[in-house]
């Protein structure tokens, strides 16, 4: 009894806002041809759904479905933040462990941090094109750094002692890293990649923006161009929505993997 | 010489910190610990004796002077000086067995002798039925035993202690040194063991080094062997009282100095 007061006292203000999205437009506090009532944006997003095409005078331009271009923003995504993930704990991690590769990296690491991750989009176009190849790395530099961080960060904050604890059992350098440093900078890597996967999100749209023909983002900026705002705003809730579970999700993981402490 | 006799010669070892000036942390320190014999180093804190213990452990690098076992030079850390630690370092994220199972991996044990040495150790430290749990579900005695039971898994020669017991309330402590003394009597082994505390030195080791305050130099090496060999009734008896009172005139002396040198 409880959990469902809790659950319903939760999600009350998400259920007032819908009420007055639906209830704005229609007694015209606002123009409903800039904000279409949530039940007129629940169709296009059905019809979105379902086909994309014929729907909406724009259809016969529009450049695929909610689910063919879903599928090309999910591939710029998945490339773009798991070549970072891989590529920033290594990096990471090596930063902590060499001194040399710290005395590299660290300056160009704390210079490039503050960086609005969206200036780096016209730069990777300049370079890679309109295509996937400029979107991947748009993202997957964006993420990189705060994984570089967290990995250095969680590697340094090891416990010495675990590390010659490991050794005094026998283990060499190699083991050492695999079994001791990186398991030990887990927590912080796993924090560093959540912040990562908020600003993939971020990253992925603005770049799917600016230019190209595919993705979430494209869709957007095209139905919002063409007027069609209630298709629009159904796929800025959808990206919304996948950002929000995509968080989630990781969530879990993250204290499923976590297990251990405490 | 014996195969995990233990020598010290001449050992000085300065320690370089990233910011301010160099700190002279062991001066010249000299000491022969024979095998399975049990000598406590005793001495102020930042004497260097836990320096002096990580130069055995080959995890700093010996500078000046020699430090042999078994006559052969510490060239770095290896499986014949297993250490314990006073913040136990236990793996947070291996439960206790794949603690206990760790350093027995790395000595590429076959599995099912693994898994039979591993239930013996647990065994031994008491900790039957914790075999799942990780270290932050146990208290401090239970993850000093834990670390305990890992590091004599792999039966190194030679024990280092580095102050083990120096975070357990005095209860616990007084258990784990009479635990302690127990897999002694059953494992015996060359011990090395780091502590500031008077007590518990005259109570578990066969010698005790006093060290002096910064830099760190041998002061005085006392005999603190029961008279009788009974170490159980040893604490009850005026001969500990007197070593306890004896031991401590040495080291006030250097806890002073040391208090001193601290506040300048």
């Amino acid at each position: 009894m409880t959990t469902t007061n809790n659950v319903f006292v939760r999600y009350l203000p998400l259920l007032l806002l819908a009420i007055l999205w639906e209830i704005a437009p229609r007694l015209h506090f606002v123009d409903p041809s800039e904000l279409p009532p949530l039940s007129a944006v629940a169709k296009a997003w059905w019809s979105l759904l379902l086909d994309g095409e014929g729907k909406t005078w724009l259809s016969p331009f529009l450049n695929g479905s909610l689910w063919t271009n879903g599928v090309s923003s999910f591939i710029n995504w998945f490339f773009g933040l798991g070549g970072s993930i891989l590529i920033g704990i290594a990096l990471g991690v090596m930063m902590a462990w060499s001194r040399t590769v710290e005395d590299v990296a660290s300056p160009l690491v704390k210079a490039l941090y503050p960086m609005p991750k969206s200036a780096l989009i016209p730069v990777m176009i300049l370079w890679l094109g309109l295509g996937a190849g400029s979107k991947i790395a748009s993202i997957g530099l964006s993420c990189l750094l705060p994984v570089i961080l967290s990995a250095y960060n969680g590697a340094r904050g090891v416990d010495q002692t675990l590390i010659w604890s490991a050794q005094a059992c026998g283990a060499n350098q190699r083991e050492v890293l695999w079994e001791v440093i990186l398991p030990g900078a887990m927590p912080d890597i796993l924090a560093g990649i959540r912040n990562a996967i908020a600003i993939s999100f971020i990253v992925l749209v603005a770049s799917e923006l600016l230019v190209g023909q595919r993705g979430l983002g494209y869709l957007i900026s095209f139905l919002g161009e063409g007027g069609v705002y209630d298709a629009m705003f159904a796929v800025v809730i959808t990206v919304s929505a996948l950002g929000f579970f995509a968080d989630r999700a990781y969530l879990y993981f993250m204290r499923r993997t976590l297990v251990w402490r405490e | 010489m014996t195969a995990s006799g233990i020598v010290f010669g001449e050992v000085n070892h300065t320690y370089r910190p990233m910011r301010g000036r160099p700190v002279l942390a062991l001066d010249g320190v000299s000491l022969e610990v024979k095998e399975r014999e049990f000598v406590a180093l005793l001495g102020p804190s930042g004497c260097g004796k836990s320096t002096l213990l990580y130069l055995l452990g080959g995890f700093l690098p010996v500078e000046s002077g020699s430090i042999s076992v078994g006559g052969k030079p510490v060239v770095g850390p290896g499986p014949d000086r297993g250490i314990v630690f006073q913040n136990y370092s236990l793996f947070p994220w291996k439960t206790v067995k794949q603690n206990v199972l760790y350093g027995l991996e790395k000595q590429r044990m076959p599995k099912a002798e693994r898994e039979k040495r591993a239930h013996e150790l647990i065994e031994l430290v008491h900790l039957n039925g914790f075999e799942d749990s990780f270290p932050s579900q146990l208290s401090g005695g239970m993850k000093q035993r834990v670390a305990i039971a890992r590091t004599l898994a792999i039966e190194p020669e030679t024990l280092l202690m580095d102050e083990p017991f120096g975070a357990l309330d005095a209860q616990t402590r007084t258990l784990m040194h009479e635990e302690l003394l127990a897999i002694m009597r059953r494992t015996p082994k060359t011990v090395v063991f780091v502590t500031h505390d008077v007590r518990e030195a005259v109570y578990l080791a066969d010698r005790v080094a006093v060290m002096t305050a910064r830099p760190g130099r041998i002061k005085e090496i006392v005999d603190t062997r029961p008279p009788h060999g009974d170490r159980v009734n040893y604490i009850n008896t005026p001969e500990f009282t007197a070593k306890v009172d004896y031991l401590w005139n040495l080291v006030r002396d250097e806890a002073i100095r040391a208090q001193e040198a601290h506040d300048a």
